[in-house]
């Protein structure tokens, strides 16, 4: 796969665009974000 | 030195020299079980707080992984497997570091974690990021290919426009290649170390809700000298 060529863009709004790669990392970003928030944290065996 | 003379340990003493004054400070600041300490407070058992840590192992990756390909060379990183690994790892570590730093960003700012005399390690986490930013865009120009010469290019018009372009001259290969393997990423882990240092001085902030511990003990030891004033 040939990474060192320009990424296709989605143009959300006459000057606003983003790239396909970018949108991927923010929604990754935003998705990590609420899953921290909500998801239960472990406890360990001396957890009190 | 007689063999009597005891020296002083812990932060009560009076110092008579200045690693005297250095030692009571520090001992003062940051007692060793703040700066090592044993347990948490309950509220750190939470995914959002483990955005930090995540950073700065990605960050410890990405300089592991940087010496390693520095001291290879580049055709190693280039052509043979071993070396296109670690290359590869520098890449996505910093792809991590960046994400992880993003939302740890994130989690702070919407728990005002300023709050409780943090302010320094709020602006310590700023600088950290934005010396990131310069050693990221350093590492982007060094790939010699057309995406770093895309990227060099759009760049120095920014440098120049700014009026930093004549010392900071981002189509320098050579000049790039330095500040990306010394001075930013010595800058970066000085202040990283001095944030995390902020961080076990002041504690790990507390969600809006919670009692801060710190501002809990320092009101009561306030109300006790009131008190002992009083009486």
């Amino acid at each position: 796969m040939n990474l060192d060529q320009p990424a296709s863009y989605w143009q959300i709004w006459d000057w606003i665009s983003v790239s396909i790669p970018n949108l991927i990392v923010i929604v990754v970003m935003l998705l990590l974000f609420v899953l921290a928030l909500v998801l239960p944290f472990p406890k360990g065996s001396d957890a009190e | 030195m007689s063999a009597e003379t005891k020296v002083p340990t812990g932060a009560d003493f009076e110092p008579s020299t200045w690693t005297g004054v250095v030692r009571k400070r520090w001992l003062k600041n940051l007692p060793p079980e703040k700066m090592l300490p044993e347990s948490q407070p309950s509220y750190v058992a939470s995914w959002i707080y483990v955005f930090g840590m995540a950073t700065i192992v990605a960050m410890v990756i990405a300089i592991v992984t940087g010496v390693i390909i520095t001291l290879g060379g580049v055709q190693w990183f280039h052509e043979s497997s071993t070396g296109r690994f670690f290359n590869s790892t520098h890449y996505w570590s910093v792809q991590l570091f960046f994400l992880f730093m993003v939302v740890h960003l994130w989690g702070k700012y919407w728990m005002s974690a300023w709050r409780g005399k943090r302010a320094l390690t709020w602006i310590t986490g700023v600088l950290a990021f934005l010396t990131a930013v310069g050693v990221g865009f350093t590492g982007y120009v060094i790939t010699t290919n057309f995406n770093a010469q895309w990227i060099a290019f759009e760049a120095k018009d920014v440098m120049n426009a700014i009026g930093v372009g004549s010392v900071f001259n981002v189509t320098n290969l050579g000049q790039m290649v330095t500040f990306h393997v010394a001075p930013l990423p010595l800058a970066l882990g000085i202040i990283v170390v001095a944030h995390i240092l902020l961080v076990r001085r002041h504690g790990v902030v507390p969600p809006l809700d919670a009692i801060d511990p710190a501002l809990e003990s320092a009101t009561a030891a306030s109300t006790d000298e009131t008190e002992a004033v009083a009486s």
